[in-house]
């Protein structure tokens, strides 16, 4: 996944979103050790001190670790990663379902529209 | 430890024009800082006064503690508005040239970034696109090992792709702790890498702050607040 960045909102944000997502992808498997600081920025092209508080933010939610020899890694706590990506899938069903509902939609008739869309793709 | 630069009250004028009209600047180490503001607003002065090839009207300018001068010097790599290489040199003779005369100056780094950019150090200055020339001379510049670094429109010539390796060879290339000062105008180019931005308008500083408190308070780029702060 390349990284891309929208111009109207914090770089922060969206290095913290975009390395959570290659964390959940797999990109970034759960145990494995992440490059330098100045890697990554030069990788992403951004600020090095926004890479690293950026991570610094990830460290505190616990996906990131940091040890004091060895830089840092994706944690191995697999339970912790499942949460984190639940909490985001509802995050942005939520948003969704508040789209459907300001077109008109509701709960019910959202739902059987996805049921028929998903059985259209099955085909 | 003291800021890597800073003015006070720092005044430059040309005669009647106010090219700089009292500057209050202070910034730190460690820091990728856009100096921007439309043609004419003193930019190059700023740098120029920084690199002791002016001397204030007003007020002083000091680099690490330090008056510009032979001291100075020694910490501040510069790349200069206008090309002052001599254009019948070839590339590697430029690299010779350099290393020999700034301690600081890793010529393996230059020789890699020209290889990364497929330029040939055999080549005669003269004989090089100007996009080539421009990135000979940042390529000179951020193979020095400085505390802070003076890059007055560095990009400008330089194409897209090439713009892109750039900036993530001034990434990689300067030290924890050295300070890295960007004059320009192509700020959607450049605002990735930037901690701070300092805007300057007619000789005076307008606004500073960093780049994420702007997107995050006024929802926008560096850019499009470039554009409304300095309508024409
Ligand atoms: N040597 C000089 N003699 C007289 N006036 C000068 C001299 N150098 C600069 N100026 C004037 O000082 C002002 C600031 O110029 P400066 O070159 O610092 O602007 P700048 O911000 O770098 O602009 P640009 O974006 O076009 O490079 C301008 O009005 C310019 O005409
Ligand atoms: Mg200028």
């Amino acid at each position: 996944m390349p990284w891309d960045f929208k111009s109207d909102r914090p770089i922060y944000t969206q290095l913290i979103e975009q390395i959570e997502l290659k964390i959940f992808s797999g990109e970034y498997p759960p145990g494995a050790k992440l490059p330098s600081v100045r890697d990554i920025a030069q990788e992403a092209s951004v600020n090095p001190n926004t890479m690293q508080r950026a991570l610094a933010k990830l460290e505190e939610d616990g996906l990131v670790i940091t040890h004091r020899t060895s830089g840092r890694s994706i944690t191995e706590d697999i339970e912790l990663i499942k949460k984190a990506k639940n909490q985001l899938a509802k995050q942005q069903i939520a948003e969704f379902l508040e789209k459907m509902k300001l077109m008109g939609f509701e709960k019910t008739e959202t739902l059987a529209l996805i049921t028929d869309m998903l059985e259209e793709m099955k085909k | 430890m003291n800021a890597i630069f800073e003015c006070n009250n720092l005044k430059k004028s040309f005669g009647v024009n106010h090219a700089l009209a009292g500057i209050d600047l202070r910034v730190e180490r460690g820091r990728i800082i856009g100096l921007l503001g439309p043609n004419g607003s003193g930019k190059t002065t700023l740098i120029k006064l920084a690199n002791n090839l002016l001397t204030p009207t007003e007020g002083s300018i000091l680099i690490g503690g330090k008056k510009p001068g032979v001291e100075t010097k020694k910490i501040v790599s510069y790349l200069p508005e206008k090309t002052y290489l001599n254009n019948w040199m070839r590339v590697h003779q430029i690299i010779e040239f350099f290393a020999d005369f700034y301690d600081d100056f890793k010529p393996e780094k230059a020789y890699d970034m020209l290889k990364r950019l497929n330029i040939d150090h055999r080549d005669r200055l003269k004989n090089l696109s100007k996009g080539n020339k421009e990135k000979v001379q940042l390529i000179l510049v951020m193979s020095r090992e400085a505390e802070l670094y003076l890059l007055d429109e560095p990009i400008g010539g330089v194409d897209p792709a090439a713009r892109d390796y750039i900036l993530e060879t001034i990434i990689s290339n300067y030290s924890d702790n050295a300070t890295v000062i960007i004059s320009t105008h192509l700020i959607a180019d450049i605002e990735k890498i930037l901690d701070d931005v300092i805007f300057i308008k007619e000789g005076k500083v307008v606004l500073t702050s960093t780049v994420d408190s702007i997107r995050d308070e006024k929802g926008k780029s560096v850019d499009a607040l470039f554009r409304e702060v300095f309508k024409c």
